[in-house]
């Protein structure tokens, strides 16, 4: 409790401009406390729709932490994320659900759900290794070429393996999540009790595990950026040549940022799967890659609390605003009282249909002007905000070797 | 001549070659560098001093001939494999990380030396602890070594340029070498700075580290190293104690061009 205090006396000392990352911990933590006491209170008790979204959001919290190793740690780009996050979903429908009765298999498989957490987290990794090993021998675009292009393959494998997958139908009734115990409450409805075996239907309960998922990964990744591999990392991502000749076995490294970042999208897909209970090859397509690069860039590349902001605000701003502009647009011209705008006419479906259609190219702007207007991303990293400030560096390009200049 | 000078060779270059395409770039060179001393490498613009650096430390391997390493036979091995079979190295064009520190640019230099597993490192052991803690000392140590620990936090880019020429010296010291290559040292020193080098040179070698450096100021090479090998177009013209190698002929026509 002291070190609690102690931290937040620091935040309160030093000038959260230079480093704001202690703060935004601070007030993430709060945020995460009081978000579904102030849902329920805002709603007058039917906020489980919110809560069970904000939970959907973790999911995606997990995985910009994970791609975050990999585009923000190792300098790689990734640009088929989304087929671990796949992989991980599948592997928790394939342990957890009659399905395999219905492959050749002819059986059943029912995990426990934190087992499974567990294998498809070591499925996802498996898969990242089996990806790296041969590929992360390129550099640079070629690496975002083959990583595009396994992004592909993999939904489509899930899509077209109907005799394993059930292809487009995808898989449905995957086993819901057991705690050995819950304390039931007020909260959601019942007298307060202890409850064994207890089953998590509960938007609530996904939202809690969820909370402590997401602080034990911001733990494990805080500790392996400050280690001797996140160093590792850090120096192949700004020049591997010397990297090398230092001692660092950069293939490895590699490898590892990339099995790590894809164990996290494993990790988050079972839950999602979980959480969903339904699994389809449409979930997981090159959208999904791209949103969440978005978040890892647009929140501060390489640093964590940046990337967790960013995924918050991104998934708000998919999941929330933009569903919601076409309505707020047709609000808008009555209460400026033109209602006359909402009138469709020949081509012109009216102002909410017209924002519908338009809805994209606003997300674009918008991402767009955060770019310009904050290119080392919400929060960025320290080293980020620098290279920004400096100007982009200069590569010292593996040529330089040949040319003897002197 | 030292005692440890006698013994067997710690690195021989053995009939190296090296091709770019149609280019031979190193051509059939031998030599041995003896345990302990300082050994330069000279000669003109493009006679392969640092190609044949870069073919010692396994960045590009050389196409012909063998490189043996305290008695192991390197040719091939992966940068990383030299890096900790004990050959540590600096750039002709600095290559320090840019955007990390000092300190973990020298921490970083540790590197193969270090044991932390990814477990160690997911979970902060205590075993992870304490070897964080010592590499961060031996750092410390090293910046100090080479008279730059007032930088120890900045970045490697804000350096002044003394300054990043002995951090990369700190970071190739952390890999706990027993064989150092400078690639020009003392390239775009002041006289001052240069003395300061050679000084530092020494220093090194006092610690049991063989140094083999490639320089082109003549004053630090005569001043500092022992022998000399002499490149010219990839080919080995001579090699000898700085006088021999000053009075000869074809170290004197690669270096002045043929007088007719």
């Amino acid at each position: 409790m002291s070190r609690l205090m102690a931290s937040i006396r620091s935040t309160w000392e030093h000038d959260p401009r230079k480093d704001p990352n202690e703060l935004v911990y601070v007030l993430l933590g709060i945020g995460a406390l009081v978000f579904p006491l102030a849902v329920q209170v805002a709603t007058r008790g039917s906020g489980s729709f919110l809560i069970s979204q904000a939970a959907d959001a973790g999911v995606y919290v997990l995985l910009a932490i994970g791609l975050n190793v990999v585009v923000g740690f190792a300098g790689l780009l990734d640009l088929g994320y989304a087929a671990f996050f796949a992989i991980g979903a599948y592997t928790y429908a394939f342990v957890a659900s009659d399905h395999t009765e219905f492959t050749p298999i002819h059986q059943a498989i029912h995990i426990p759900f934190w087992i499974a957490l567990l294998v498809g987290m070591f499925a996802a990794a498996g898969a990242g290794a089996v990806l790296g090993a041969p590929t992360l021998r390129l550099r640079g675009d070629y690496l975002a070429i083959v990583t595009l292009g396994f992004g592909e393959i993999v939904p489509r494998l899930f899509r077209n393996l109907g005799d394993w997958t059930s292809g487009v139908n995808g898989i449905s009734a995957l086993d819901t999540p057991t705690l050995p115990v819950w304390l039931n409450g007020p909260w959601s409805g019942d007298s307060l009790q202890l409850v064994q075996n207890f089953k998590i239907i509960d938007p609530l309960a996904y939202y809690v595990i969820m909370v402590i998922l997401v602080a034990i990964c911001i733990v494990l990744v805080s500790n392996l950026r400050r280690s001797r591999l996140g160093r590792a990392w850090m120096a192949v991502r700004e020049d591997e040549v010397a990297a090398a000749a230092m001692g660092v076995n950069t293939v490895g490294v590699k490898l590892l940022a990339f099995s790590i970042g894809a164990a996290f999208s494993g990790f988050a897909g079972t839950f999602y799967g979980a959480k969903l209970s339904l699994v389809s090859p449409e979930n997981f397509g090159f959208t999904v890659s791209i949103t969440i690069l978005i978040m890892v860039v647009l929140g501060g590349m390489g640093n964590i609390p940046g990337v967790i902001v960013g995924s918050l605000l991104i998934y708000y701003v998919i999941f929330n605003v933009l569903p919601g502009l076409p309505n707020m647009a047709a609000d808008f011209a009555n209460s400026i009282g033109a209602p006359g705008l909402n009138t469709p006419s020949g081509e012109y479906p009216g102002l909410s249909g017209e924002v519908q259609r338009l809805k994209f190219l606003i997300f674009g702007l918008i991402l767009v002007l955060t770019m310009l207007l904050r290119p080392q991303g919400l929060i960025p990293s320290r080293q980020r905000a620098e290279e920004l400030q400096k100007g982009v560096h200069e590569d010292t390009v593996i040529e330089d070797l040949n040319a003897e200049t002197t | 001549m030292t005692v440890e000078a006698t013994a067997a060779p710690i690195l021989r270059i053995d009939h190296v070659m090296k091709r770019f395409g149609g280019l031979v770039a190193v051509d059939d060179v031998t030599f041995d560098v003896k345990r302990g001393e300082i050994f330069a490498l000279i000669g003109p613009n493009g006679a392969g001093k640092t190609t044949l650096f870069n073919g010692i430390t396994g960045i590009f391997p050389p196409t012909g001939g063998r490189i043996i390493f305290d008695g192991r036979e390197i040719t091939g091995a992966k940068p990383h494999q030299v890096a900790s079979f004990g050959i540590a190295r600096t750039f002709q064009n600095i290559r320090l990380f840019e955007y990390m520190s000092s300190l973990d640019n020298v921490r970083l230099g540790q590197h193969c030396r270090m044991h932390a597993k990814l477990w160690d490192s997911l979970f902060k052991t205590p075993a992870e602890h304490r070897e964080e803690q010592r590499v961060t000392e031996r750092a410390i140590e090293l910046l100090q070594f080479v008279g730059i620990e007032r930088h120890t936090h900045t970045y490697a880019r804000n350096l002044p340029y003394g300054s990043q020429r002995r951090l990369e010296i700190a970071r190739a010291l952390a890999t706990n070498p027993s064989l150092l290559l400078l690639d020009e040292p003392a390239a775009g020193f002041t006289p001052q700075e240069k003395v300061e080098l050679m000084g530092l040179v020494h220093k090194i070698v006092d610690q049991g580290i063989t140094v083999f450096l490639i320089e082109h100021d003549m004053k630090v090479v005569m001043g500092v190293s022992r022998r000399i090998v002499v490149l010219d177009h990839g080919e080995k013209i001579a090699e000898g104690t700085p006088d021999e190698v000053r009075r000869d002929k074809r170290v004197i026509e690669a270096y002045l061009g043929t007088q007719h």
